[in-house]
């Protein structure tokens, strides 16, 4: 091998002897299960990821049904859940399991860990241009603890009190009080657990990524050269950071209050008529739910933007390459990623302004809710001018890049509407806020992942790509029937309809909006069924996929298209290469594109010209 | 093959940079259970009492032992290998000692009647200290492993290797990077406390 490598190069890699790690027969334990590989633990979350969101996704069907059909019976119910659908009718208690365990699952161990996870330890080192994470070992740690979190949740579903059924935010005193409901039992104890362990999981992979942004980028890699991926990462992983521990303090407080008998969050319970007490037989008093509404969005908040901060990334480059333009402002890009991660730590009061708010704190958690709108506004508009009168190829993933513009464009101006303390009042805890963070934050979030998945589908799996024509009809069912879904909740929520009701049929007001319902989750499940589409369409492609037949086979100018298409560990075979330009250089001088990797006088390399000559 | 000379400009090494943005994770736990702490107070029905002598023992037990590491990583770098590893097992001392203190300093706080049960405002001292004091604990973990790797080795090849090792010179600035951490941390956590009791 003639690589060469400077010596401080050498010293900051933790293995030291990349160029000798692919002669390594490694075992299949430390290539597939214990790898510190960032290739295979991306793929590790990714598929731990995809089977969380089947999993998730198949919960809210089954609570569709109850909402859609209250008085039916589904003896399948009966089949899966057993107890707690007797008679194919869905015990109360357990739509509040299924619906807590579905918005866990979803926000935390689908669109924060099956999608930053997943791109985050993909793109990193493949598009700075670095053989690995700066920590290898704390990587691979990072996906065990997420693995552990997803078995405790897993384990609390097959108890006997059944899983938490307090909500995925987790308030209390509900929450706190095992005797409240009988998933706030033991099954809430392991949902604290899990958490912990998914903070923990987020952390050490948050600071690696972080390290390895700042600290081992290719030569020429300048901050302003590169790819939007990264730079929305970096603050995706600066989010995670800093609230991820406030999080988990607030959450330590509560497991104290659950069984060590303090009051943190309980004050004056009265059960029955009698004061609630401690073992000790002491009045629980002195508490104040409100501070754990504080410590929750005060991770929250930023959370919401933590999922979708790389599906903006991801859809910025993909738009970018797939309409052969320059990214519309990146420098803007940058900038107003900046400004949401800031304001992101700024508004997290907008979740409470029912909940005994000073109003004049209120007003200014609104100030800077609004403003939130401005950069949001910028990226949507920079999307927009970056696709506009380009040569768009519409592959799935641009596709899914056009389709996230527009549910992030629905989802925001609805954000805008609840931003107003005065609008909220009304439209709070109803299903004009469930259609508006789904639009936004769930369908946004999904469809980017979708984007990474067909655009980086070659990188995950060595070269394989996926098939276009079942994108497509993935693409057009999803898109279609997710606005079906969740355009009729805005109504709904407009005219008062509450979120989180087993059912409504015993109200005279809402009982009117039975066959809305009935469409919605017909919707549902039509969507539900296509996701099946994707899910054949990946596993086939990542066993018998085509493989590409040239290095790069969108024309993308980033590094992670000069690896080999099975790159071993340590990405690069010879040495990184250097970077001469920023990550989005199309159309420019006659020319289609500039890989950053080939200097201003360059004669194009080898294989560069025989892609260009093979599309010609 | 052509060759690449990659001049690399010397940036903080990537594993102490690390190191930084872990305590700004652990900064950002204790602000947050600190400012729970302003904001329950500021709810009222808050029980006042007065801190128990002995955390004023561990801050000069844990200051003393920093001062201890301080000189002990000059030593190691200087290359007084015995110096350094009596010094290194003096801060080891203090950290068993601070841990042990904050124990007895729960006692005394109890035999006050403040227990971990009851106002918010006893129930957050306990909190606050004990996750601290986990921390130091970790602290305590490390400081034991490197003293034990302190103990020469018979073979004075494999000394004379293990003393230069670089990882090993990084791994005890690291160590003393995150021993004054959690000793200033627990200043800031006493002055907290005695301000807003
Ligand atoms: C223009 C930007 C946005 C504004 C002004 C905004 C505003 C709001 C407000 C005021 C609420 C509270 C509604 C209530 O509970 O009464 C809310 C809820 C929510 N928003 Fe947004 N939002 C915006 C964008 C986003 C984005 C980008 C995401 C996620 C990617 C998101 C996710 C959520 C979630 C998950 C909830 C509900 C949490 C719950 O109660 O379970 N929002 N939003
Ligand atoms: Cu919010």
């Amino acid at each position: 091998m003639a690589t060469i490598e400077s010596g401080t190069e050498i010293k900051i890699d933790v293995h030291g002897h990349h160029e000798h790690e692919h002669h390594h027969e490694e075992s299949f334990i430390s290539k597939y299960i214990f790898s510190q590989d960032h290739k295979m633990i991306a793929r590790q979350f990714l598929i731990t990821g995809v089977i969380w969101a089947f999993i998730g996704v198949l919960f809210s069907v089954m609570f569709r049904l109850q909402l859609a059909w209250p008085d039916e019976s589904f003896p399948i119910l009966e089949t899966l859940l057993g107890k707690w659908a007797a008679g194919g009718k869905l015990a109360p208690n357990f739509y509040y399991a299924l619906v807590t365990m579905h918005g866990t699952i979803m926000v935390f161990f689908v669109l924060t860990a099956g999608l930053s996870g997943t791109f985050s330890n993909l793109l990193i080192p493949l598009q700075i241009g670095a053989r690995d994470m700066a920590s290898p070992f704390l990587n691979m740690l990072s996906y065990w603890f997420f693995f552990l979190a997803g078995m405790i949740m897993l384990v609390s579903l097959f108890i006997s009190t059944g899983p938490a059924d307090g909500g995925w935010t987790a308030y209390p005193p509900l929450n706190a009080l095992p005797q409240a409901s009988s998933g706030s039992a033991f099954g809430m104890t392991l949902w604290l657990l899990s958490m912990a362990m998914f903070i923990v999981s987020s952390l050490l992979g948050g600071l690696n990524y972080i390290t390895t942004i700042l600290n081992m980028r290719t030569e020429g890699m300048t901050m302003m050269r590169l790819p939007l991926t990264i730079w929305a990462f970096f603050f995706t992983a600066v989010l995670g950071v800093l609230s991820f521990p406030v999080l988990l303090s607030g959450a330590i407080l509560l497991l104290f209050d659950r069984h060590l008998g303090t009051s943190f969050y309980l004050s004056d319970i009265y059960i029955g008529g009698q004061p609630l007490t401690n073992a000790a037989g002491e009045l629980l008093q002195g508490g104040s739910p409100i501070l754990f509404q504080h410590l929750f969005w005060f991770l929250g908040h930023p959370e919401v933007y933590i999922v979708i901060l790389p599906a903006m990334g991801m859809v910025s480059h993909v738009l970018a390459t797939n309409s052969r333009k320059p990214i519309f402002g990146y420098s803007a890009m940058v900038m107003s990623i900046l400004a949401i991660t800031v304001l992101a730590f700024l508004v997290w009061a907008h979740h409470m302004f029912v909940s005994g708010l000073n109003p004049f704190i209120g007003s200014i958690f609104v100030l800077f809710t609004l403003l939130i709108a401005v950069p949001s506004a910028i990226k949507v508009f920079n999307w927009i001018g970056t696709i506009w009168r380009g040569n768009i190829n519409f592959t799935p993933d641009t596709l899914f890049a056009i389709g996230f513009v527009s549910l992030f464009i629905s989802g925001g101006l609805t954000g805008i509407y609840l931003g107003n303390s005065a609008l909220d009042i009304p439209l709070h805890d109803t299903y004009f806020v469930v259609a508006h963070f789904h639009i936004v934050m769930g369908l946004a979030a999904g469809f980017g992942l979708f984007v990474g998945v067909y655009h980086w589908f070659p990188k995950l799996f060595n070269g394989r790509q996926m098939n276009n024509t079942m994108g497509y009809i993935h693409f057009w069912i999803t898109f279609v029937g997710s606005y079906l879904i969740f355009w009729p909740m805005h109504y709904l929520g407009m005219t008062g309809v509450p979120r989180r009701y087993f059912q409504f049929s015993n109200f005279e007001t809402f009982n009117v909006y039975g066959d809305l319902n009935v469409f919605i989750s017909i919707a549902a499940i039509v969507v539900f069924f296509a996701q099946f589409v994707f899910l054949i369409n990946f596993i086939y492609s990542a066993l018998y996929g085509t493989k590409m037949k040239t290095l790069n086979p969108y024309l993308s100018n980033s590094l992670e298209w000069t690896t080999p298409i099975e790159p071993g560990h340590g990405n690069w075979p010879g040495a990184i290469p250097p970077v001469y330009r920023g990550p989005y250089e199309y159309g420019k001088n006659g020319t289609d594109f500039v890989p950053q990797h080939l200097p201003d006088n360059a004669i194009w390399p080898k294989d560069e010209k025989e892609t260009k000559t093979e599309l010609a | 093959m052509s060759t690449v000379t990659l001049k690399r400009t010397q940036r903080i090494h990537p594993k102490k940079f690390a190191l930084w943005l872990g305590i700004g994770t652990v900064i950002m736990m204790f602000a947050g259970l600190t400012s729970a702490f302003i904001v329950r107070r500021a709810a009222g029905n808050w029980v006042e009492f007065e801190l128990p002598p002995l955390f004023y023992f561990s801050t000069l037990v844990i200051g003393l032992s920093s001062i201890a590491l301080f000189f002990a990583e000059k030593a190691y770098k200087a290359n007084r290998h015995l110096q350094y590893r009596n010094l290194l097992g003096l801060t080891l001392v203090g950290g068993i000692t601070f841990i042990i203190l904050q124990y007895a300093a729960w006692m005394q706080l109890a035999s006050y009647g403040i227990l971990l049960r009851g106002n918010p405002s006893g129930s957050f001292v306990y909190v606050i200290s004990g996750l601290h004091a986990a921390h130091v604990l970790g602290g305590v973990v490390l400081l034991g492993f490197f003293f034990v790797r302190a103990i020469p080795k018979p073979d004075p090849v494999q000394e004379l290797l293990s003393e230069i090792n670089p990882e090993r010179s990084l791994g005890i600035e690291m160590l003393s990077v995150y021993w004054h951490f959690v000793g200033i941390l627990w200043l800031y956590l006493l002055l907290f406390f005695t301000y807003y009791k």
